[in-house]
């Protein structure tokens, strides 16, 4: 069809101003149902019909930081082996299973958590349900399985070295956390992986992949009795308990504030700037996110605008509170041209002592910041993948029912002086480490003139 | 199993596609401007994606940043270019509808006012920071550029990457930047959906109301420039990486004809996750590789299929594609098994579902929508590309590797380490690649 003229067109545009947005009608936050099987095993529902899908999640509370010194990256190993076979089911075997009944099967590792989960047509939920449980409950963990695993990783370990994002990754958490359980990546090293043999990824999946700190959350068009049913089937004789949180390594350690991983003739410099900061717990959790919002967290934050829009030095910055359940690091991450890096770390400096208080959030800025975070948060509950991602958090950091209703008033009533308070709080300048990975003899000069003391160079297999 | 629409084209040309789903109190809006890198020439590449750029500099009536105002309203935006089209979307909420109209047709129709030397220096040096950060400082990343380049000919606009030459995007003036607006950045060469909490006839009135007073500019005529691969092409470059990387490329049917399908699938079995049979032979049980993948690229003029393998450490290149070889060779004499075609099947219904799930964003609702307007002028093609899928036999997954997958008419590169150049497969030369 088409619109004959004047049709849909009223009066001539105003362009004079933008629209304001009008109301956005309240939206349900979806509701959680909650049951916990006898083993300790909690079962969380969510019911969300859009689509015949149901997504499965499955968080361990066990995850990179329960890695044994010496053997870090079991945890990784062992969340790699799940999905490697189970009972008489060879690893392709496993992985045929899953095809069969169209699964999307991921596994990820993080520091505080292992978290296993399959999206799947809504008639296969029964079929990816007892999957799941061989996978997570019953894998085979086989020798010949395991150094299959273990090689590849190695063979990783051994392309990351060229990758100057996943180089200054690794070098920035050894420099601020040192020998605690947050200090190495999850993947580990090749002495740790060259360390560890079969008997020690059995015996981390005894240990710590344990029913009692476990949370099974299905969302979809399920009903809460009968996925407590299937998951009473399939997880019933899931037994054991786990070790405890891991300790944390003693005092951090103190690194020098300007640090450089060669790498010759590069064009960009990888940055990294941060500090041990805070934990998910913070009672200041909800201003340090509106904080990092204006300061590096959306595209109109101060430090792209500043680095990428203002001086093109980048093809974009940002910050992050990494929140976990022990302190999280802050980091500042961006890729800057070479003939750029002294003046992306001066800038990216300037940047956080502002927010600190030197020059503080503006009216409007605050403004922006919380409307970005709260006018469009019914998006993220959109999927029933995002709405299980969001039950994992709760989970996870044992976060009360109300979070999602509670958490845009409290976003809200987040003020310019709590902003400066809780940055001034969890951010300081003194302990600001700045690891570059980049080519030292065109900026070796520039980075002295910083001020930031005379750079330490690291070797790229220090990590 | 479908995303229902309504279509409606305003007298200036624009196509607006609505779709209802009230679940979330959000709105897709997804504009596709049917112009991407192969509308460049020789010279004059990178610059369908640098324009894209420009695209969130400001416009006349609203000169600041185009993220500022739809951020504040509680939106999320981004935009994209490839070979064959830019698309450009935000998913607001309910409210901010009328918002994201105004400051999508502010940029369709008035963007050239507001467009100054400042803004086009900056924007360039960021896109030269997107390519240094994304393909020179990135293992690997130089592949696109070898691969393109020996697939087509130096004069066909599949040649070059979307991100372009350095020298090229050095060199482009600002001239240029606004012919290229004038011919390719009005509503005959675009369509937008929009995709969530609206109310159609609102919907449509709106749009009506912001896009109706663009002028309609000249019709845009599709490109056909037709390329073939004489002979087996094996071309090498040194990068800094540890382990070397076997690429193998074919020419391919063209995205939604007929045999696009059968390679994905094709592909697929041969090289998409663990059940695949080169991850099973070269990475499970043989340890000749770190990894392999393989797809159909499927886009609008014709297609490319792709094979990439990394060496495990003691093995080599030659080993890995006189075994791709094998493989694709068995693959076409002995045809898929039935258990492979029935997991084919359900994985194509699974992927299906998947992709309904969102409004909005990269593969969203709106998005595909648009892509079945812009490519086929038929958005309710959903439902028939699905049974694209799952029409696909043994013999037509076997016809398509016998003819596409053909080991005398590809493109061979590797990828070594510097210092390394014997790590390369048999019989290779040097290709210069920046």
């Amino acid at each position: 069809m088409t619109v004959r003229p004047g049709s849909g067109r009223g009066a001539k545009v105003d362009r004079s101003q933008l629209p304001a947005p009008g109301p956005t009608r309240p939206f349900p936050f979806p509701a959680i149902e909650k049951s916990t099987l006898p083993n300790g095993l909690r079962v969380w529902t969510v019911h969300h019909t859009q689509v015949p899908l149901v997504a499965f999640t499955l968080l361990i509370r066990r995850g990179a930081s329960s890695d044994p010194a010496g053997l870090e990256g079991l945890a990784a190993v062992t969340a790699d082996m799940l999905d490697e076979g189970s009972g008489e089911r060879s690893a392709i075997e496993m992985h045929e299973a899953l095809a069969r009944v169209g699964a999307q099967f991921d596994t990820d590792i993080g520091s505080d958590a292992t978290v296993a989960s399959v999206t799947v047509l809504s008639r296969f939920a029964r079929r990816a349900l007892e999957l799941l449980s061989d996978i997570v409950v019953r894998p085979a963990i086989r020798e010949h399985d395991f150094s299959r695993v273990r090689q590849l990783r190695l063979h990783r370990l051994t392309q990351l070295r060229d990758m100057p994002g996943a180089v200054a990754d690794r070098a920035f958490l050894r420099l601020v956390y040192g020998a605690h359980p947050y200090g190495h990546s999850p993947i580990g090293s090749e002495a740790s992986l060259a360390a560890m043999d079969v008997d020690a990824a059995r015996g981390f999946h005894a240990r710590s992949m344990r029913p009692g700190v476990s949370t099974l959350i299905a969302v979809g068009d399920c009903d809460h009795a009968a996925i407590v049913q299937l998951a009473s089937d399939a997880f019933g004789d899931w037994t054991g308990t786990s070790d405890g949180e891991p300790g944390d390594g003693g005092p951090l350690p103190h690194s020098a504030r300007l640090n450089v991983v060669p790498r010759p003739k590069a064009p960009q410099s990888e940055l990294r700037i941060g500090q041990v900061s805070v934990a998910r717990d913070t009672p200041d959790y909800h201003p340090l996110v509106v904080a990092n919002t204006i300061l590096g967290g959306q595209f109109v934050s101060r430090i792209n605008l500043n680095l990428r829009e203002d001086k093109g030095l980048t093809y974009g910055a940002r910050t992050a509170f990494e929140f976990r359940r022990r302190s999280g690091p802050f980091v500042l991450q961006v890729s800057v041209q070479t003939s750029g890096t002294a003046k992306a770390i001066e800038e990216s400096l300037g940047e956080i002592a502002g927010i600190r208080g030197t020059r503080p959030v503006t009216p409007a800025e605050l403004e922006l910041g919380i409307a970005a975070l709260t006018r469009g948060y019914a998006r993220s509950f959109e999927t029933g993948e995002q709405i299980g991602r969001g039950a994992l958090q709760l989970a996870l950091y044992d976060l009360p029912d109300d979070y999602f209703e509670q958490f845009v008033p409290r976003i809200e009533r987040v003020t310019a002086d709590d902003v400066s308070r809780v940055m001034a709080r969890h951010l300081d300048p003194a302990r600001l480490v700045t690891l570059v990975v980049g080519d030292l003899d065109v900026i070796g000069q520039n980075l002295t003139e910083l001020g930031l003391g005379e750079p330490v160079v690291l070797p790229p297999d220090a990590f | 199993m479908n995303i229902p629409f309504t279509k409606h084209t305003l007298e200036n040309g624009l196509d607006v596609l609505l779709h209802e789903d009230h679940a979330c109190p959000i709105v897709a809006v997804n504009l596709w401007y049917h112009v991407g890198s192969k509308n460049e020439t020789p010279g004059h590449t990178g610059f369908a994606h640098l324009f894209e750029h420009l695209m969130f500099e400001g416009s006349q009536h609203h000169d600041h940043g185009f993220f500022q105002p739809l951020q504040g309203a509680g939106a999320t935006l981004n935009g994209s270019t490839n070979a064959d089209r830019t698309n450009y979307w935000e998913v607001v909420p309910t409210g901010a509808l009328e918002l994201a109209l105004w400051m999508e047709s502010d940029r369709m129709g008035y963007l050239l006012p507001a467009l100054t030397d400042a803004k086009f220096t900056n924007q360039r040096d960021v896109v030269l920071n997107e390519r240094r950060q994304n393909y020179e400082n990135r293992p690997y990343g130089l592949a696109p550029m070898a691969l393109l380049a020996a697939l087509f000919p130096p004069d066909h606009p599949y040649h070059w990457t979307t991100i372009g030459d350095v020298a090229d995007l050095q060199a482009v003036t600002l001239d240029e930047v606004r012919a290229f607006f004038r011919r390719y950045y009005h509503p005959a060469n675009a369509s937008i959906a929009l995709a969530g909490d609206i109310d159609p006839d609102r919907a449509l009135a709106l749009v009506d109301q912001y896009f109706g007073e663009i002028a309609a500019g000249e019709r845009v005529d599709a490109i056909h420039v037709a390329a073939s691969l004489p002979r087996d092409v094996r071309i090498h470059f040194e990068d800094r990486v540890e382990l070397p990387r076997l690429y193998l490329a074919w020419h391919t049917p063209a995205m939604f004809a007929e045999g696009d399908a059968d390679l994905d699938l094709a592909t697929d079995l041969l090289a998409n996750g663990k059940t695949s049979r080169l991850y099973r032979r070269l990475v499970f049980d043989e340890r000749l590789a770190t990894d392999v993948s393989a797809s159909q690229n499927s886009r609008e003029m014709m297609g490319y299929a792709q094979i990439t393998a990394t060496a495990a450490p003691g093995h080599t290149l030659d080993e890995l594609e006189r075994a791709i070889f094998e493989e694709i060779a068995r693959l076409a004499a002995e045809g898929p098994t039935d258990e492979e075609i029935d997991r084919g099947r359900v994985q194509a219904e699974a992927q299906f579902m998947f992709r309904l799930q969102t409004v909005g964003g990269f593969g969203g609702k709106s998005d595909q929508l648009n892509a079945y307007n812009v490519f086929l002028k038929d958005p309710a093609y959903f439902r028939k590309d699905l049974e694209r899928y799952q029409v696909c036999t043994k013999a037509s997954l076997q016809a398509v590797v016998t003819r596409y997958l053909d080991p005398a008419r590809r493109v061979t590169l590797s990828i070594v380490p510097h210092g390394r150049v014997s790590l390369a497969a048999r019989d290779s030369t040097a290709a210069v690649v920046s």
